[in-house]
């Protein structure tokens, strides 16, 4: 199963499903509750943001998604799959993820990062492997005269481009943002959202992502799931979501920050 | 339209030719995506299908296509020549895919290639790189000697916690590995001297053999690379990492130097530990070799250590004593030197730990000759 051109019988299906999660971790003071009986499901096609106070446990949740984290208790289950099975061969091809700083491999070139996981199966001739990875170098708006720098020769923007790039290879369905536009300046900020945008719409993909970013958040998903009392309280459109009576929520959507990108706010109408 | 292929069980993706009347026509079935065609056997089919079709075939059907993703539509483009067919059938969807190669697909860009005037300008390169080494190492020393100066003038206020810190990695938890290896050593070099000497019934040379070489030569060179591969490679590494993490960026924009919070401790660490350490090897190379000596030989150790003072001048020891401070000193300078010339990314950072230990144990070793030349009528 991939991001790709088919007839639309599969909608709906969960991607992402989620049960009865706990996650603890041994501190000094005793063992610490993240998450405690946490239940998600993202269907087919979703951009869901995870939002939450530090220590809510977000990006431990997509490391555990991603099978990098084991939970203390409860599933997860990737495209009908237990996430154990992530790590085998060709796991590129079910999940492409966008970790925060890039991740890119630095003894590699630009193209041959994005090449990386189709190469390592062996079994594509070495062009074709170099004319898809070219196509995905400029999907994410990068030009052919970057093929071939270094990834200690990039800027910012570039990286978090060249990883995009890298995790969209074998045109996953399910794609994980770490913080996609942290670090990015309010332009480039702008551009790679809007590039998001265009490929969830093109492709079809299935997004989760983690973001701090007001901005971000109320372009792209399609559904906030606010984590928070060590499970997820609220979950549904953003307009939903900002109703929703708890302190956090109040706090991060209707703060100063939050009005100021709320009248900007224009909600992704297309959830593909 | 296609309702009767949507049906088809078969995803395996391949392509086949019918007549028409209005030329040949390629029916694409199955599925195209990655998933499918990075499986060996299926590539293959698919490689030996598409050849089946002529090129130039005009007419395309990929309305039983289950599914297009990149790879697929890039096999297609490239099938295609990189134009367009005369009659290409789509359902919905895929065109999106297909335009998206055709776009986007292009020659890779030219590598550069080496010329001559490029090779020379390597060449110079590379020298002025071995420039910039020597300006380094002379820029570090002289600092560390600046440092030094002023942690003379004004002791309380050196960083004396992180030397202590030092001191204890360094040369306290190097103690195990060390007397392992000593005793080792001593064992192995005792039992094979003393098979020799039994020979001549020279057995009490033995003494003589062990003592000097040991204590003059063994003992310290044995020492310092085995601290040259343990802390040289851990110095250079945290150095390292610290320039990777931005941490050395950070110390300098709080106007701590550098020379004085992060090499001279280590540099001072080594010159105390090293000899230390270096005595507790040969100690224990010694212990080795009198148990090696007495299981082969009968000499008892009390006959061992009484003969060694008589047989080992006491200049000696000062001579191991005065070259491990030196080792010690040029493996911390040489571990910090590679360490601050890393570059903010990992494979610059393996290199220079690998240089760095490569390094240190080659001086090491070549700086021993030196001192054997130097003092060649001293202590023998």
């Amino acid at each position: 199963m991939s991001a790709s051109v088919e007839r639309p019988d599969r909608r709906g299906q969960p991607v992402v499903e989620i049960r009865g999660l706990w996650t603890v971790f041994d501190s000094p003071a005793g063992p610490m509750v993240i998450h405690r009986n946490l239940d998600l499901t993202i269907h087919r096609g979703e951009v869901v943001s995870l939002v939450g106070g530090s220590g809510t446990g977000k990006t431990t949740l997509l490391r555990q998604i991603l099978g990098l984290e084991t939970p203390a208790k409860g599933t997860v289950t990737i495209l009908g799959r237990p996430v154990a099975e992530l790590g085998e061969r060709g796991a590129a091809m079910r999940v492409g993820m966008l970790f925060q700083q890039g991740a890119l491999f630095s003894a590699f070139n630009v193209l041959e990062n994005i090449a990386f996981p189709l190469r390592e199966l062996k079994t594509l001739p070495e062009d074709v492997i170099r004319d898809v990875a070219l196509v995905k170098l400029q999907m994410v708006g990068l030009g052919v005269e970057h093929a071939y720098k270094m990834p200690a020769d990039l800027s910012g923007g570039m990286v978090k481009r060249v990883g995009l790039a890298r995790a969209l290879v074998m045109d996953p369905p399910l794609l994980l943002l770490d913080e996609p536009t942290a670090g990015l300046d309010p332009e480039s900020a702008d551009g790679f959202v809007l590039l998001l945008r265009s490929l969830h719409h093109e492709l079809r993909l299935t997004v989760v992502m983690v973001t701090h970013d007001l901005d971000t958040l109320y372009e792209l998903s399609t559904r906030v799931a606010v984590l928070a009392d060590q499970r997820v309280i609220a979950s549904g459109r953003p307009k939903e979501v900002i109703a929703y009576p708890h302190p956090f929520v109040h706090e991060f959507f209707l703060g100063e920050r939050g009005q100021r990108a709320m009248e900007l706010l224009r909600e992704y109408p297309f959830a593909v | 339209m296609s309702s009767t292929t949507t049906q088809s069980a078969d995803l395996t993706p391949g392509v086949s030719l019918t007549e028409t009347d209005n030329g040949p026509r390629a029916v694409v079935t199955g599925r195209w995506t990655a998933a499918q065609l990075t499986v060996r056997e299926v590539w293959a089919s698919v490689v030996s299908a598409l050849q089946t079709v002529p090129a130039g075939t005009r007419v395309w059907d990929l309305r039983s296509v289950q599914g297009l993703d990149h790879l697929g539509a890039q096999l297609l483009w490239n099938k295609w020549e990189r134009a367009w067919p005369a009659d290409v059938q789509f359902i919905p969807g895929q065109r999106a895919v297909i335009e998206r190669v055709a776009r986007y697909s292009t020659a890779p860009p030219a590598m550069i290639r080496t010329t001559w005037w490029g090779r020379f300008d390597a060449l110079g390169a590379r020298v002025l790189h071995a420039m910039g080494h020597a300006y380094d190492v002379t820029r570090l020393v002289g600092q560390l000697l600046i440092d030094l100066v002023k942690l003379a003038m004004r002791p309380r206020e050196g960083p004396w916690r992180d030397m202590s810190g030092h001191l204890y990695r360094i040369g306290a938890t190097a103690l195990p590995i060390t007397a392992l290896v000593g005793f080792l050593i001593g064992v192995v070099l005792a039992y094979l001297t003393s098979l020799q000497l039994k020979q001549f019934g020279a057995d009490a040379f033995i003494v003589h053999i062990l003592g000097l070489s040991l204590i003059r030569e063994l003992g310290p060179v044995l020492a310092a690379i085995l601290i040259a591969g343990r802390s040289g490679s851990a110095i250079t590494a945290q150095i390292g990492v610290m320039r990777v993490t931005e941490e050395l960026d950070a110390m300098r924009v709080m106007g701590i130097a550098h020379g004085y919070r992060l090499v001279m401790p280590r540099a001072l660490a080594l010159a105390i530990a090293m000899p230390l350490v270096s005595v507790w090897t040969t100690v224990m190379a010694l212990i080795g070799g009198m148990a090696a000596a007495q299981l082969v030989l009968g000499l008892s150790p009390e006959f061992f250590l009484n003969a060694l003072p008589r047989a080992v001048e006491a200049a000696n020891l000062n001579l191991a004593l005065g070259k491990s401070v030196v080792f010690g000193l040029l493996i911390a300078l040489i571990a910090c030197h590679f360490g601050l010339r890393v570059e903010p990314n990992t494979e610059s950072l393996g290199k220079g730990t690998t240089a760095s230990v490569v390094t240190s144990i080659t001086m090491v070793i070549i700086m021993d000759a030196l001192f054997a030349v130097l003092f060649k009528d001293i202590g023998v």
